[in-house]
C-alpha cells in the first residue's frame, strides 16, 4: 500500500512547508522584549516548539491535501474505496514517534523550568501585596520600606518575590520577565526572576479579580544597583501592620518542605 | 380547567413552580422566625429567600410537568398508568413542548434547546467583541463585561456543547445499535427537562441585584464566594445541568452495554458509540466534582461554611483542584463525541473502512484514563505544590499521543478512498482536522510549564480554547447536524447554503481566533474590558471577523429552519452509509424497527466484497450481490 504512494516526495513537501512556516515564524519576536535571564531560555524553548510544531502541522497538511487531490471521487463515481483496514507498522509509528516528541518536549521544559527557578548569588527579597485593585511592595532587607503602585528592583540581581493577597486571587505578571504567579489569600507564593535590562515595564494582574481587574497595574522600574539603593533609602513609609500580619500568618506554598528549602 | 390542573403539562408545571417557590420562601421565613433571626435580612446572609426558591421552584416545575408522575405513583403504591406509547413520535411542533419519552423526540428537543442557547451565548460574544473593538469602556461597563463573558462561557459549555452531543447521540445512538429506545426513557425525558431550567437560571441571573455572575465560568473562590447574588444562580444552574448530564450518561452506559442488537460485539460498534461510551465514563465520574465544588461555594455564601475562606481555616487553592478535576475531563466530554461524529462522516464520505479501527477505539479509552491525571496543568502558576507541575506536564503532553492517533487515522482513512466533498458535513469534518491540529499544538505548548507561565491567563488561552471548542467541538457539531439532518427531519438541507455557512465559518474562525494567539503572547491578559492601546488594531480586526462569524451562523439557522419545513424529501440513506440508522426510513418509524436487526459485521466495510453490517428485518440473510471489485489483499 505504502509502495503506491510517493512517500519521498510527500516527506520532501512536508520538510519544505515546515521550513517555510518556521522561517516566517522564527523571524517574529512573539513574546515581546526580553528583560530577564529567564526570557531567552523560554523563548528558545518556544522556538524549538515552533519548529517541531511546524513539522507536525505540515505533515498533517501534506497528508490531507495530497489525499484530497489524489483520491477525490470523480463526479458520478459511486464505487467504494479500497477496503484497507489499517497498517500495523504505520499505527505503531504514529504512536511511538509522537510519544518520543512529547517526551522530549517534557524533558526540555523540565530543564528550562529548573534553570529559571534556580537560586543565583545573593537574591534580594521583595514582598508583594495585592488587593482589589492595587499593588504595593515591601523591602524586608531594607527595614521593611514600603511603596504603593511602583516596584523598583536592581538590575542583574536575582529577586525573590514573596506574594500576599489581602482579598481574592490576583496574579503577578511582567511580560518582559516571562514570570507569572498567583497571589493567593492565606498562602505565601514565590516567584524568582533576574532582571537583566534596565528600563520601565508594567506589572499586570492576570487573574480575574473583579470589576477593576483590567486597570490593576503597577509601574516596574529596573535600575542600576546604586540608583536602586538611593531610591529605597528615600522611601518614607514602612509596611503597614495588616500587611505585616499577612506575612506572619500566610503559610508556605509548599508545605512539608522545611522553611527555606529550595535554596531560598 | 380542573382537568388541566390535574393533567401533567405546562399549566400544572407552572403552578407547581409557583407553589414550590412559595413553599421555599415560606420555609426560609419560618425557619428564621423560629431561630430568632431577623426575617428579611438579605445581603448579609446570601439571600436565602431567593436561593431556596431557586432550588424548590424548578423541582416543582419538573414535578408538575409530569417528570416524576410514574415513579411517584409507583412509590406511593398507587396504580401506575401504563405506557401506551400514544405519546411517541411528534406530529406537530407542539409535540416537542411536551413531556415525551421517545428518544427521537428528546433528541430533537435537546438539539433545538441547545442551539437556542448557542445563539443567546453567541449574541453575548458579539457584545463582548463590540466592547473590545477599541480600548477603553464604550458599550458596557467593566462589571457588566465580566458578567457577559462569564455567562457566554457558561451557556456555551453547560447548555450548548455538552448537551448538544447528548442530543445528537440521543437521536442516533439507539438506532445505530439497533435498540428500540434508550434504556430508561423516563429518566431520559427528565434529563432533558432539567436542561432548559439550567439555562434559564444562568440567563435569569441578569435580573439578580448586583447583576449576573461575574467570576468567570471557572468561578474561582474567594471571588465567587464574595460575589453578589447572581453567583448563586450559577451555583444552582450547574446542579441542574450536571444532574442532567450524569443521568444521560448513565442512560447511555446502560443502553450501550445492554441493548446492542444481537451480533453487535464491542468490536463491531460504530465509533460514535465508542465515543459516547467513553464520554459517559468521564461524565459519571467527573461531573459530581463540579457539582460538589459549586455546592461548597454556595454553602460558603449562604450557610457561612468556610470551605474556601482562608480566615476560617479553609483552603483557597483546593477549589481549583476540585473544579479542574471535573473541568479538565470536561474538555474531553466536549470533544470525544465529536471524534465519534468525525469518524462516521469521514469513513462514509471517503467510502473507506476506518483506518485502524481498534486503535481508534483504544485511543478513546486512553484519553479517558489520561484525562483524569492532567487537571493541575490549569494551575501551573496558581501557587499549588510546585512538585506537582512536572508529573502533570508529562501526563498532559502524553495525552497528545492518543489524540494524534485519531488525527492520523482519519487521514489514513482518506487514502485510496473515493472522497466525496458534496456534503457540508464532510467539509466540516475535513476542516476540523486542520483547526483541531492547531488547537492541539497550542495545547501541547500550554502543557509545557515554562511556556505556560508566560501565556497563562492571556489571550493565548482564549485563542487555544476557542480553537479546540469552536474550531474543534462546534465544527464536529455542525458536521453531525448536517450529516444526520436528513435522518432526523426526513428532508434534505440546501448544500449551497451549507457551503456558504462552511466557508464563512472557517474564514471567521481563523480571522477571529488566530490573532488572539499573538496578542496574548505579546502581553494582553484575558478577561479585561479595557486594554493597552498597542493591541487596538488587532482587536478591531478580531471584532470584525467575529461579527462576520456571528452573521454567517444566521445562514445556518435559515438553512435548517427552511429545509426542515420545505426541503426536498430525503431518502432513507442519502449518504450510502452502512450503519443501522441509515437502513430505516427518514425519519425513522416511531418504534425504530418492527423487529430488532441482526449485526453480522463491522460498521465500516466499504469496498469489501459482499460484506454487510446488519441484516434488517425482512431482509434475507443471504450475502448481498458481491461487488465487481478486484481489490486484493493489502
Amino acid at each position: 500500500m505504502m509502495g503506491r504512494l510517493p512517500i519521498a516526495k510527500m516527506l520532501a513537501a512536508t520538510v519544505a512547508l515546515a521550513a517555510a512556516i518556521s522561517a516566517v515564524m522564527l523571524s517574529i519576536n512573539w513574546n515581546g522584549q526580553e528583560a530577564s535571564t529567564a526570557a531567552p531560555e523560554i523563548d528558545d524553548l518556544l522556538n524549538v516548539m515552533i519548529v517541531l510544531s511546524s513539522l507536525v502541522f505540515s505533515l498533517v497538511m501534506v497528508m490531507l491535501f495530497y489525499a484530497l487531490w489524489k483520491f477525490k471521487a470523480k463526479p458520478g463515481d459511486e464505487s467504494d474505496g479500497e477496503p484497507i483496514h489499517g497498517n500495523t507498522k504505520l499505527e505503531v509509528a504514529w504512536t511511538l514517534i509522537p510519544t518520543v516528541i512529547v517526551l522530549f518536549a517534557a524533558g526540555y521544559s523540565w530543564k528550562v523550568l529548573n534553570d529559571i527557578e534556580k537560586t543565583e548569588g545573593q537574591p534580594i527579597t521583595v514582598d508583594v501585596f495585592s488587593q482589589q485593585y492595587a499593588w504595593s511592595f515591601g523591602y524586608p532587607g531594607k527595614g521593611n520600606k514600603y511603596v504603593e503602585g511602583e516596584l523598583h528592583v536592581p538590575v542583574n540581581r536575582q529577586v525573590k518575590f514573596k506574594m500576599h493577597s489581602q482579598d481574592v486571587i490576583h496574579s503577578f505578571w511582567v511580560p518582559e520577565w516571562r514570570v507569572k504567579k498567583d497571589n493567593v489569600p492565606g498562602i505565601t507564593t514565590t516567584a524568582t526572576v533576574t532582571p537583566d535590562r534596565v528600563g520601565t515595564y508594567q506589572l499586570i494582574c492576570t487573574e480575574l479579580c473583579g470589576f477593576g481587574h483590567a486597570s490593576m497595574r503597577a509601574k516596574v522600574v529596573v535600575e542600576p544597583p546604586a540608583q536602586f539603593r538611593k531610591w529605597v533609602a528615600g522611601l518614607k513609609e514602612t509596611v503597614p501592620p495588616p500587611y505585616m500580619e499577612s506575612i506572619r500568618q500566610d503559610t508556605e506554598e509548599n508545605p512539608g518542605q522545611p522553611v527555606g528549602a529550595g535554596g531560598a | 380547567m380542573v382537568a388541566a390542573i390535574k393533567q401533567p403539562g405546562w399549566i400544572r408545571g407552572l403552578l407547581g413552580a409557583v407553589a414550590a417557590a412559595a413553599f421555599g420562601v415560606g420555609l426560609v421565613v419560618v425557619l428564621r422566625a423560629i431561630s430568632g433571626l431577623e426575617i428579611w435580612q438579605t445581603e448579609q446572609t446570601g439571600y436565602p429567600h431567593v436561593v431556596v426558591p431557586l432550588i424548590t421552584g424548578p423541582l416543582g416545575f419538573l414535578a408538575g410537568f409530569g417528570c416524576f408522575d410514574y415513579w411517584l405513583r409507583w412509590a406511593a403504591g398507587m396504580p401506575t398508568i401504563p405506557e401506551d406509547h400514544s405519546q411517541h413520535g411528534a406530529k406537530s411542533w407542539k409535540d416537542y413542548f411536551r413531556f415525551n419519552t421517545d428518544h427521537k423526540v428528546i433528541g430533537i428537543q435537546y438539539i433545538c434547546t441547545t442551539f437556542f442557547f448557542f445563539f443567546v451565548g453567541g449574541l453575548m460574544a458579539m457584545l463582548i467583541r463590540a466592547e473590545l473593538a477599541q480600548p477603553g469602556d464604550q458599550i458596557v461597563n467593566a462589571a457588566t463585561f465580566n458578567s457577559l463573558f462569564s455567562t457566554h462561557a457558561v451557556l456555551m459549555i453547560f447548555v450548548f456543547v455538552i448537551p448538544v452531543f447528548a442530543g445528537i447521540a440521543n437521536y442516533v445512538l439507539p438506532l445505530m445499535i439497533g435498540a428500540p429506545d434508550m434504556a430508561f426513557p423516563r429518566l431520559n425525558a427528565l434529563s432533558f427537562w432539567m436542561l432548559p431550567l439550567a439555562g434559564l437560571l444562568f440567563i435569569g441571573s441578569f435580573l439578580a441585584p448586583g447583576g449576573a455572575f461575574d467570576a468567570g465560568w471557572t468561578g474561582y473562590a474567594p471571588l465567587s464566594t464574595g460575589a453578589p447574588l447572581g453567583q448563586s444562580f450559577f451555583n444552582l444552574g450547574v446542579q441542574f445541568a450536571g444532574a442532567s448530564s450524569i443521568a444521560t450518561a448513565l442512560n447511555f452506559l446502560v443502553t450501550i452495554i445492554t441493548m446492542r442488537a444481537p451480533g453487535m460485539t464491542f468490536w463491531r460498534m460504530p465509533l460514535l458509540v465508542w465515543a459516547n461510551l467513553s464520554t459517559s465514563l468521564l461524565v459519571v465520574a467527573a461531573t459530581p466534582f463540579v457539582a460538589g465544588a459549586q455546592f461548597m461555594v454556595l454553602f460558603d455564601r449562604v450557610l457561612g461554611t468556610q470551605f474556601f475562606q482562608f480566615a476560617g481555616g479553609g483552603d483557597v487553592i483546593s477549589y481549583q483542584h476540585i473544579f479542574w478535576f471535573y473541568s479538565h475531563p470536561a474538555v474531553y466530554i466536549m470533544m470525544l463525541p465529536g471524534f465519534g461524529i468525525i469518524s462516521e462522516v469521514i469513513s462514509t464520505h471517503a467510502r473507506k473502512p476506518i483506518f485502524g479501527y481498534r486503535l481508534m477505539a483504544l485511543a478513546l479509552i486512553g484519553i479517558v484514563v489520561l484525562s483524569y491525571s492532567v487537571w493541575a496543568h490549569h494551575m501551573f502558576v496558581a501557587g499549588m505544590f510546585s512538585w506537582l507541575r512536572v508529573p502533570m506536564m508529562i501526563t498532559t503532553l502524553l495525552i497528545a499521543v492518543p489524540t494524534g492517533i485519531k488525527i492520523f487515522s482519519w487521514l489514513g482513512t482518506l487514502y485510496f478512498g473515493k472522497i466525496h466533498t458534496y456534503s457540508t458535513a464532510m467539509l466540516f469534518a475535513l476542516a476540523f482536522i486542520v483547526t483541531f491540529t492547531i488547537g492541539g499544538i497550542s495545547g501541547v505548548m500550554l502543557g509545557m510549564v515554562p511556556l505556560d507561565i508566560h501565556v497563562s491567563d492571556t489571550y493565548f488561552i482564549v485563542a487555544h480554547i476557542h480553537f479546540v471548542l469552536f474550531g474543534g467541538s462546534v465544527f464536529t457539531i455542525f458536521a453531525g447536524i448536517y450529516h444526520w439532518f436528513p435522518k432526523m427531519t426526513g428532508r434534505m438541507y440546501d448544500e449551497k447554503l451549507g457551503r456558504v455557512h462552511f466557508w464563512g465559518t472557517v474564514a471567521g474562525t481563523w480571522g477571529t481566533f488566530i490573532p488572539m494567539h499573538w496578542i496574548g503572547m505579546d502581553g494582553m491578559p484575558r478577561r479585561v474590558a479595557d486594554y493597552a492601546a498597542q493591541f487596538g488594531d488587532w482587536n478591531l480586526l478580531i471584532s470584525i471577523c467575529a461579527f462576520f462569524l456571528g452573521a454567517v451562523q444566521l445562514v445556518f439557522l435559515y438553512n435548517m429552519i427552511v429545509s426542515w419545513r420545505f426541503g426536498p424529501r430525503a431518502e432513507a440513506n442519502p449518504w450510502r452509509a452502512n450503519s443501522i440508522e441509515w437502513q430505516v426510513s427518514s425519519p425513522p418509524p416511531v418504534f425504530n424497527f418492527p423487529e430488532i436487526p441482526r449485526v453480522v459485521g463491522g460498521p465500516y466495510e466499504f469496498g469489501v466484497p459482499g460484506a454487510r453490517h446488519a441484516i434488517m428485518p425482512g431482509e434475507s440473510a443471504e450475502v448481498a450481490e458481491p461487488e465487481p471489485s478486484v481489490v486484493g489483499q493489502t
